[in-house]
């Protein structure tokens, strides 16, 4: 098992390739957080429909259904190796930074994938401002990101666990909140017409939050994974 | 030349012992057979000595020359077969003999792939998901998974589970024509397989 760094990408793209594939293959997660988005996306699009309401609670309705969307199957990446007893197999064969930069690779991608689906419906549904659309392409990328690097660490920790689903969910929103509040904030104030300049302070954040979030997570995670 | 010091080791789960006082070393070409009965903690052994649970109490050291190994270089020249180790049972054998060599930072090649599954009687099944395979199969498939790499350590456990004559005829090849080139371990309550290797030590007496 080679240590370099070339060798730690190539090791990493190893495992994100194999879950994408058997992804594709069984739709374990992506299943899981579709349904989980449509659903919601429905219960707010008829209950709210287009009744115009304030950017800022549509900026926190959006999050809020990315964020439970992404709690269902985020987990998915790990849980799948434990219930499969692969896990074992994989700590053998694979150094823990490839197995959790491949995860954190995967879930990125299906977290990408999920908020490609739930956002044009959500603009269509609510009828939410799209003046500033590119903003909020990049609140969006810088959020998806926020929380894959805190989620990834976590569920590693409760793919263990007996009561996963609700561990998932109950261990993420502390470390998330902070991240949450402040993309609500940011995404509030490009519906209200912001620019990029009225919302310097928040993509700040969110990139600490993504740095401090990623390194700290690959420092932990051979603990967490080896034990 | 490899080392494996074993010195005081035991292993509990909860307030169940499973061993203690375990103290041994061997060097290359030396092979153990560790035999007992069912749940005497021959699996548990296994796993410990490669970290995959830790110990109690006691100390596993691996040394290449007089150099000390640390546990992810040990596990880079480990092969382990084991009913605990499964593969991705919706990959292909194929696919799962790339994907293991690519995170143990190697690059099989197709012409080596099916090298490996002739070797292990699997030829022409290699495009087969794993989930289609028999029990037998999928201990082949790990014997290949298992040669993938030239291993220092090769830790067999309950080699031979699942397999019929001719897979057990390969296991004994695989074991005969490894034993002298690195540290082997088997670790079974089968009276022929512990005769696979040249030592012999019991557990749960």
């Amino acid at each position: 098992m080679p240590k370099s760094s070339s060798g730690l990408a190539y090791r990493a793209l190893a495992v994100f390739i194999k879950d994408i594939r058997l992804e594709l293959r069984t739709r374990y997660a992506l299943n899981a957080v579709l349904m989980f988005a449509v659903t919601t996306l429905a219960a707010v699009s008829f209950s709210v429909g287009q009744s115009g309401l304030s950017a800022q609670l549509l900026a926190a309705l959006f999050w809020i259904i990315l964020f439970f969307s992404a709690m269902s199957g985020l987990a998915q990446a790990f849980i799948r190796e434990e219930e499969a007893a692969t896990a074992t197999t994989l700590r053998l064969m694979a150094d823990p930074d490839s197995v959790y930069i491949g995860k954190l690779m995967f879930n990125f991608t299906l977290l990408c994938v999920l908020a490609a689906i739930i956002t044009p419906i959500f603009f269509i549904f609510t009828d939410a401002p799209t003046d500033n659309l590119p903003v909020f392409v990049l609140v969006l990328v810088m959020g998806v990101i926020g929380l894959v690097a805190a989620t990834t660490l976590v569920a590693a920790i409760i793919a263990k666990a007996f009561v996963k689903g609700a561990l998932f969910a109950v261990l993420s929103f502390p470390i998330l909140m902070p991240l949450l509040l402040v993309l609500i904030l940011a995404t509030e104030k490009v519906m209200g017409g912001g620019t990029l300049g009225d919302i310097a302070t928040e993509v700040q954040f969110t990139v600490a939050y993504g740095v401090v979030m990623i390194a700290g997570s690959i420092l932990l995670f051979k603990f967490v994974w080896g034990e | 030349m490899f080392r494996l010091k074993v010195a005081d080791l035991a292993k509990r789960f909860g307030s169940r012992k499973v061993f203690s006082g375990l103290t041994f070393e061997l060097s290359t070409g030396d092979s153990l057979a560790v035999v007992g009965p069912n749940g005497s903690g021959k699996s548990t052994l296994l796993m410990t000595l490669l970290s995959l649970y830790r110990p109690t109490k006691g100390q596993v050291e691996y040394f290449e020359e007089d150099h000390t190994l640390d546990e992810f270089q040990v596990r880079s020249h480990t092969s382990f077969v084991s009913p605990y180790l499964n593969l991705y049972d919706q990959l292909s054998a194929e696919e799962n003999l790339k994907f293991f060599s690519a995170v143990g930072g190697g690059a099989v090649t197709g012409k080596q792939i099916n090298r490996l599954l002739k070797k292990v009687g699997l030829d022409g099944r290699g495009s087969d998901l794993v989930v289609e395979y028999s029990s037998g199969m999928k201990q082949r498939l790990k014997y290949a998974v298992a040669l993938l790499k030239n291993p220092a350590f090769l830790f067999l456990d309950e080699p031979n589970s699942n397999l019929d004559k001719e897979g057990k005829q390969l296991v004994a090849d695989i074991v005969k024509k490894y034993r002298s080139q690195c540290i082997t371990i088997i670790a079974t309550n089968n009276e022929k397989e512990s005769h696979l290797a040249q030592k012999q030590f019991r557990l749960g007496l």
